[in-house]
């Protein structure tokens, strides 16, 4: 299955907050991080996290530092703000918003199905009472 | 294959997809090594998990994505990056960035020094309104070493036998403006202040800029592009001295302080010796960072100058009249010569010496040729009345520069010409007006250094 690119891109803020809210990180640990959470669903184009990265930057959701990794290379890690939480937290609530939504409309469609369901039944009931 | 030969082929395979990365406007030095930082990550991983270098490293670069996207993407986040800003944010500190800014430190420590040489005769009661004659002649003595000594300084140039034949130019064009007894006020007097900036912004400021490639017809056209900017950089930031100053002197006025003696003495000259070293290191500076304004005025004044000279020579003719010869007509023909050159040397500066002839080509030739028929109808008319009007120094003087002003034009269209008719080739043509250029500073140096005696010093 292959998630919606509109989709994809609508998530992106929430997930990338999501996971530096359990800890800093940097752009491909938070990329590993996203394959395992989704199962491989979630397939991001790995260049374009960083635009998001930058952006969540410019709107102080969360900022950046450079540190020296293991390996002796320069790397920028990110850590979420308090701005940054709070955000999420109102990304959470209108996912779960949205979620509820769908949820609900299938459950009716259900009840409806079910519903349709019944009306051989209740013909025939009517016609044996009919034609009896 | 080896390991390690395998390890410098990978190396040099990341070398070239940082250099593209890094070509891209919108996307800077420390993005590249975040992205890069990634794309070894990945290629380690993969690496890791079975697959060998260059197959890590097309997957990796693959799974990267298409790095114009990437650029595009880049851009919308960061619009600002579209417009060149010449101070580069700095995430990072990075080696280059450290070194611009001792760059800029010394542009402006040199900068207050050429400020405070220009008021150093003060200190022996020469006043810059009432000793103005001192002043002209000298005017490059407070500049022009200082900024020869930057470029020495940036091009490395310091202890070498170069640096040391510019300084021995100076002091010898010193002795020149200063040990002639010149009758005040007189024509060869201005005609030496005027002429020494020249040769030594020619021969000396532009050996110092191209520092070992003067000889070279590349290492001239950089000085000529230099010189162009440095103008335009010049006026822009006069034109904001004058708004700075105008607004000053308004305020001012309003608490019933005058501060105009103030500005006369101090803050115009200092500020008019501190702007071109501030402007010199701008232009250099930014040499990479915005677009060159020098060639798009002339893309844009070309045409137009050419219309204007045509429609000159096309009323001369319909209406016969003759060309008035007064004092200042010679002048303004080498006015008109000059300006033309300079629309040649900037567009011929901002082209692509390997593209074929094209329309402006065409335009810039109409130009040259309208010119040169203007001035040898002004030469003409002088010419047959100049033993009327007898060889004064500044006549003299005007005549000399036209005629070298004409030979260097007159050369450039039959070059262009033929460039036109495909039997010649651009850089001929560039290699002709930079070859030139010593012409100029020798003249201007025979007029420094023979005219006074040969007139009187009148």
């Amino acid at each position: 299955m292959e998630i919606n690119k509109d989709l994809v891109a609508a998530s992106s803020t929430p997930i990338v907050l999501a996971i530096l809210a359990e800890g800093d990180s940097y752009g491909y640990a938070i990329l590993q991080r996203v394959k395992e959470l989704s199962g491989g669903r979630l397939e991001w184009t790995d260049g374009m996290l960083y635009p998001v990265l930058h952006r969540l930057l410019r709107l102080g959701l969360v900022e950046s530092r450079w540190e020296v990794a293991e390996s002796g290379r320069r790397r920028k890690y990110y850590r979420i703000t308090a701005d940054g939480r709070t955000h999420l937290a109102e990304q959470w609530r209108q996912w779960q918003a949205v979620d509820a939504t769908l949820r609900g409309i299938r459950d009716a469609r259900a009840d409806a199905v079910a519903a349709l369901r019944t009306i051989p039944s209740l013909l025939t009931f009517t016609g044996s009472v009919t034609y009896a | 294959m080896h390991s390690d030969e395998r390890e410098a082929r990978l190396e040099e395979r990341i070398a070239e997809w940082r250099a593209y990365l890094l070509g891209h406007q919108t996307i800077h030095s420390a993005d590249v090594a975040e992205l890069e930082d990634h794309l070894r990550e990945q290629i380690d991983g993969l690496t890791e998990a079975g697959l060998d270098a260059d197959e890590a490293f097309l997957v990796a670069v693959k799974r990267m994505g298409d790095l114009d996207t990437l650029s595009a993407e880049f851009a919308r986040e960061h619009s600002e990056r579209l417009w060149k800003q010449l101070v580069t944010p700095g995430a990072d500190t990075s080696e280059a960035e450290t070194s611009a800014r001792r760059e800029g430190v010394v542009a402006v420590a040199l900068a207050v020094l050429a400020a405070l040489l220009i008021k150093l005769p003060a200190l022996f009661g020469l006043d810059f309104v009432e000793d103005g004659a001192f002043y002209a002649r000298n005017l490059s003595f407070f500049v022009l070493p200082v900024l020869t000594g930057y470029f020495a300084w940036k091009r490395g140039l310091l202890g070498s036998a170069m640096l040391r034949w510019l300084g021995i130019a100076f002091v010898g064009a010193a002795v020149f403006a200063n040990v002639y007894p010149f009758e005040p006020g007189g024509s060869t007097e201005a005609l030496t202040a005027l002429h020494l900036p020249i040769a030594l912004w020619v021969a000396v400021v532009g050996a110092a800029y191209a520092g070992s490639r003067w000889r070279e017809t590349a290492g001239r056209m950089d000085f000529v592009r230099f010189s162009g900017e440095l103008f335009i950089y010049y006026v822009l930031i006069a034109l904001g001295g004058g708004v700075l100053m105008a607004f000053s002197a308004l305020i001012f006025q309003a608490i019933g302080v005058d501060i105009e003696p103030l500005f006369e003495s101090w803050i115009l000259p200092c500020g008019a010796a501190g702007a071109v070293l501030v402007a010199s290191w701008l232009v250099e500076a930014k040499k990479s960072v915005i677009e060159n304004m020098a060639p798009v005025l002339t893309r844009l004044f070309t045409p137009l100058f050419a219309i204007v000279l045509l429609t000159f020579l096309g009323t001369m003719v319909w209406t016969g009249a003759g060309i008035n010869i007064e004092r200042e007509v010679l002048i303004a023909f080498d006015l008109l010569l000059v300006l033309v050159l300079a629309l040649l040397l900037y567009s011929i500066s901002a082209r692509d010496p390997q593209s074929g002839p094209g329309v402006f080509d065409v335009v810039q030739v109409v130009l040259i040729v309208s010119a040169l028929a203007a001035d040898a109808v002004a030469l003409q008319a002088i010419g047959a009345r100049i033993s009327e009007f007898g060889f004064t120094p500044n006549r003299v003087a005007a005549l000399g520069m036209n005629v070298i002003l004409l030979v260097n034009l007159a050369w450039s269209a039959v070059l262009y010409i033929r460039f036109l008719g495909k039997r010649g080739t651009f850089p001929e043509v560039e290699r002709w007006q930079t070859g030139y250029m010593p012409v100029y500073a020798l003249w201007a140096a025979l007029v420094v250094v023979a005219f006074p005696p040969l007139f009187g010093y009148l």
